[in-house]
């Protein structure tokens, strides 16, 4: 009974970090956008690097799936859709970039 | 086979319910991929939102038209709102009071509403500043992308209702777990496309 409370007591401690470092994240990103401090191009870069570091935080904490724990079939079906992602998003992006710069 | 092994994505019931954790492992599954599929619908919309940036035809462009203000406290919302889905999931495995449990559900239903209205009062907001679906390229992708997240959000409330209705109608049975299970997987991942929400749409449009 008492394994089980520290499982419990573990799993809430997992959520609340959760949640801490997905506010750090979210005000730090908000931040650096309502009080610019850096060019247009950093700001944007660090952005993008807060969303993806709370990603993984979201993937971990709340949605349970790390390198080490989860079972390989969940992480598979994640690194192969994030292909797919990957690929769709990159190709219409260069395509219609390139479709554009043709046009002009 | 211990108690402890995680066999899906999300909480897993191993320590506490043995038997509804086995049965968990297909359906869960099966989810997941629809999880899958639907991120890749997502992400497809996001490209088309990245080449329509420049399409503004003249009207409103994401300077204008995006207000950092409300985007934060929706923000904050929503990751309050999987924290305590979090909870929720937690009193579900270890067997709290169903009135627990449920307060957890409703205080997550009454985040996502909030979340809800607050987004509808930003749509409003831009319509009638002349941000219309129908003003320019680059204003149809963003009425494609976002309010197809609140919608999801939509579901995800109804199916928070019904699961406050079957909760104390079945009780906590395999069933009903899975269910709870299932959604605690869909509000989560809500969450994560709301984090590529705010920074691709909203805080990119926003840089100065």
């Amino acid at each position: 009974m008492t394994a089980m409370r520290n499982d419990k007591r573990r799993e809430i401690q997992t959520y609340a970090i959760g949640l801490m470092l997905a506010l750090a994240a979210t005000g730090a990103a908000f931040a650096l956008v309502h009080w610019p401090s850096f060019p247009a191009r950093t700001t944007l870069g660090l952005v993008f690097g807060l969303a993806l570091m709370q990603m993984i935080v979201h993937f971990q904490c709340f949605l349970h799936i790390s390198l080490n724990r989860s079972s390989r079939d969940d992480l598979l079906l994640i690194l192969f859709s994030t292909l797919i992602i990957i690929m769709m998003v990159a190709g219409t992006i260069v395509i219609m970039a390139n479709l554009h710069s043709r046009m002009m | 086979m211990s108690a402890g092994d995680v066999k899906h994505a999300g909480i897993n019931l191993g320590a506490t319910d043995q038997e509804t954790h086995k049965q968990a492992e297909p359906d869960v599954f099966g989810f997941w991929i629809f999880l899958m599929s639907d991120a890749v619908i997502f992400a497809l919309l996001f490209a088309v939102y990245g080449t329509m940036l420049g399409a503004t035809a003249g009207g409103p462009t994401a300077a204008s038209a995006y207000k950092i203000g409300p985007t934060f406290i929706e923000t904050v919302i929503l990751l309050t709102s999987s924290f305590t889905f979090g909870m929720a999931s937690i009193a579900m495995k270890y067997g709290s009071r169903l009135r627990v449990l449920i307060s957890w559900l409703a205080v997550t239903l009454i985040l996502g509403l909030a979340f809800l209205s607050l987004e509808l009062n930003d749509f409003a907001t831009m319509i009638g500043n002349g941000a219309s679906p129908t003003r320019s390229g680059f204003l149809s992708s963003f009425f494609a992308l976002v309010p197809l997240h609140g919608l999801h959000v939509l579901a995800g409330c109804l199916w928070l209702v019904v699961m406050m209705v079957q909760v104390p109608l079945f009780g906590l049975d395999a069933r009903v777990k899975i269910n709870l299970l299932r959604l605690g997987l869909f509000w989560h991942f809500l969450d994560i496309v709301w984090i590529a929400i705010f920074s691709v749409v909203y805080l990119q449009g926003l840089i100065r």
